[in-house]
């Protein structure tokens, strides 16, 4: 993989006195939807930051179309856990949108009313163009997982990171977030996504990386999304029933 | 003679002590949202020993050095309280009580030694503690006014990159915004607002400047800019109103008077605020209450 996208080599990173990765060396290829798995406290999270620079990075070397992070961090969106912010905020869906464009506007700079415009788009391509005013502590769950995701599409990013934006959302806001993920992969971004849902990851990635503190296993998810995969990720703790792949539950819970 | 210039002076008063208003509530606005009232409170309380110690190396009461030294003592108490918090298992908020009780004891330590020095006496340092508006001469008002508006002119100029500093920092990093230098320039504003406030509030009540403006214009704004012009305006009003009682008596301290207009402010929200104010929310609950009562009515006449 001479084209890849992103290249992580021999990354670890810890929280305090605990290692929570290790040994991580992966490549992306560009255009590829990858799906992150493994259970909790695997360091899903902590894996998107570290790349991000959100976290300390202990040891390793992350780069981007073959450039350190600093340098490529325009062209890269992320889109983080709806939880990760004060949604009591006094601001509106619009307004969240319109800050992806920040960087674009350039700073100590107003935004014009064709930022607003790009940024209604982004919140029309979610469905939420009947909440562009709405204030975002009065939005469901789902819809403000919607308003995060408009504010990374209208960076126009060519990589996205996405860290479990289908976590608590209902079915609708689930087929929206998907359909948009596809588009993006269909106009060929590269797009990462941690995914708590095994039952899902067949139908909607066509990458999977198995993660519990070390990589356990990256690849096609029609080549490695095995039995044996999961089992070994998640402690073998999993269940397949029904067919093969179709349905997955975790019996430890 | 005398009576025009002592309103003439009472003029320049009130115009810092309103600037000062102004620019408490702007920042009290992003103390807020940075979840850090009780900060504020540490900080101001920690600039005492500053003050002290800067008239007793200098000698005379010039407010520009003793704004320094006050400054100086307030960032090391931040300093303290974030190693602390970082190296120990003492929470923030423990670290803060301690700082905050620790140095305000030294500061009146020292002030008692300062009262007892030659001249000591007619300092007026005691109107650091709750502050002595009247007390200031024209240079103070300047100095004040200069450091007052500067910190305005620095918060509306980055308006943008503190609105998404204080929502969103990861993705403010992603952007290319840096925290630290976000982190710096808002400590300077928020211990510059400080310390310049503690001569006209005292160091005591300093931190009501900036908490309760904030959550009184919570009650009424839907978006960040008018919540921060809506602080901002209660600071400033506040910080006249006070000003103007406290000038009825001779000697009467300025920011008990300040802090008491806020609070007003602060109640008057809490029950008439647009935005989840008591009042709007009774009638919201008894509104829907009737509308539940009038299709159970029609419910039940339909049944029969």
């Amino acid at each position: 993989m001479g084209n890849s996208i992103i290249k992580v080599e021999d990354l670890s990173a810890s929280y305090r006195k605990n290692t929570v990765l290790e040994d991580i060396s992966f490549e992306v290829e560009p255009g590829s939807l990858t799906a992150i798995v493994g259970p909790n406290g695997a360091g899903k999270s902590t894996l998107m930051k570290t790349m991000l620079d959100l976290h300390p990075l202990l040891t390793g070397n992350v780069t981007y179309f073959g450039l350190p992070f600093q340098k490529a961090k325009k062209r890269i969106g992320y889109v983080p856990q709806r939880g990760s912010v004060d949604w009591d905020f006094p601001t509106d869906a619009l307004d969240v949108v319109t800050m992806g464009l920040y960087g674009k506007i350039g700073w100590l700079k107003r935004p014009s009313k064709k930022h607003r415009e790009l940024a209604f788009e982004a919140l029309k391509k979610m469905g939420m163009e009947d909440y562009a005013n709405r204030q975002i502590s009065q939005l469901s769950g789902g819809q403000q997982q919607r308003v995060f995701l408009a504010r990374a599409l209208v960076q126009q990013a060519d990589l996205y990171f996405m860290d479990e934006p289908l976590a608590g959302v209902d079915a609708a806001t689930e087929r929206a977030i998907m359909a948009t993920l596809k588009e993006l992969n269909e106009i060929g971004k590269t797009v990462l996504v941690v995914h708590h849902d095994l039952q899902t990851v067949m139908d909607y990635f066509d990458h999977v990386l198995f993660l519990n503190r070390t990589i356990i296993s990256h690849g096609k998810t029609n080549e490695i999304f095995t039995k044996e995969n999961i089992a070994q990720t998640y402690g073998g703790n999993m269940r397949l029933i029904g067919g093969e792949f179709q349905h997955v539950v975790s019996t430890s819970e | 003679m005398l009576s025009l210039l002592l309103n003439s002076n009472l003029g320049w008063v009130l115009l810092s002590t309103t600037t000062l208003g102004l620019a408490a509530g702007t920042i009290g606005c992003m103390a807020y949202w940075k979840r850090q009232n009780l900060m504020s409170d540490a900080l101001s309380h920690a600039a005492l020993p500053g003050v002290v110690l800067a008239f007793l190396l200098i000698g005379e009461k010039n407010l520009l050095f003793l704004i320094i030294g006050a400054a100086c003592s307030a960032l090391v108490g931040a300093f303290l309280i974030q190693w602390i918090t970082s190296s120990s298992r003492i929470s923030e908020d423990s670290a803060m009580g301690m700082v905050l009780a620790v140095f305000y004891g030294f500061g009146i330590m020292l002030l008692t030694i300062a009262n007892r020095s030659a001249g000591g006496n007619q300092s007026g340092l005691d109107s650091f503690i709750y502050g002595q508006a009247a007390s200031m001469v024209r240079s103070d008002v300047l100095t004040m006014m200069a450091l007052a508006l500067l910190v305005i002119f620095v918060i509306a100029i980055g308006f943008k990159e503190w609105k998404i500093f204080l929502f969103d920092q990861n993705f403010a990093k992603g952007i290319g915004l840096s925290l630290r230098g976000m982190n710096t320039i808002y400590t300077a504003v928020l211990v510059t607002t400080i310390v310049i406030g503690i001569q006209a509030v005292g160091v005591i009540l300093m931190a009501a400047m900036l908490i309760i403006p904030a959550v009184s214009a919570r009650y009424w704004s839907h978006s960040f800019k008018s919540m921060l012009i809506l602080s901002s305006a209660f600071g400033g009003i506040s910080g006249a109103l006070g000003t103007l009682t406290s000038s009825w008596g001779s000697g009467w301290p300025t920011g008990p008077f300040i802090v008491v207009v806020a609070a007003g402010f602060f109640v008057i929200s809490l029950v008439f605020g647009k935005e989840k104010g008591l009042l709007i929310q009774y009638i919201q609950l008894k509104i829907q209450q009737r509308q539940q009562q009038a299709k159970a009515v029609l419910k039940s006449e339909g049944v029969k």
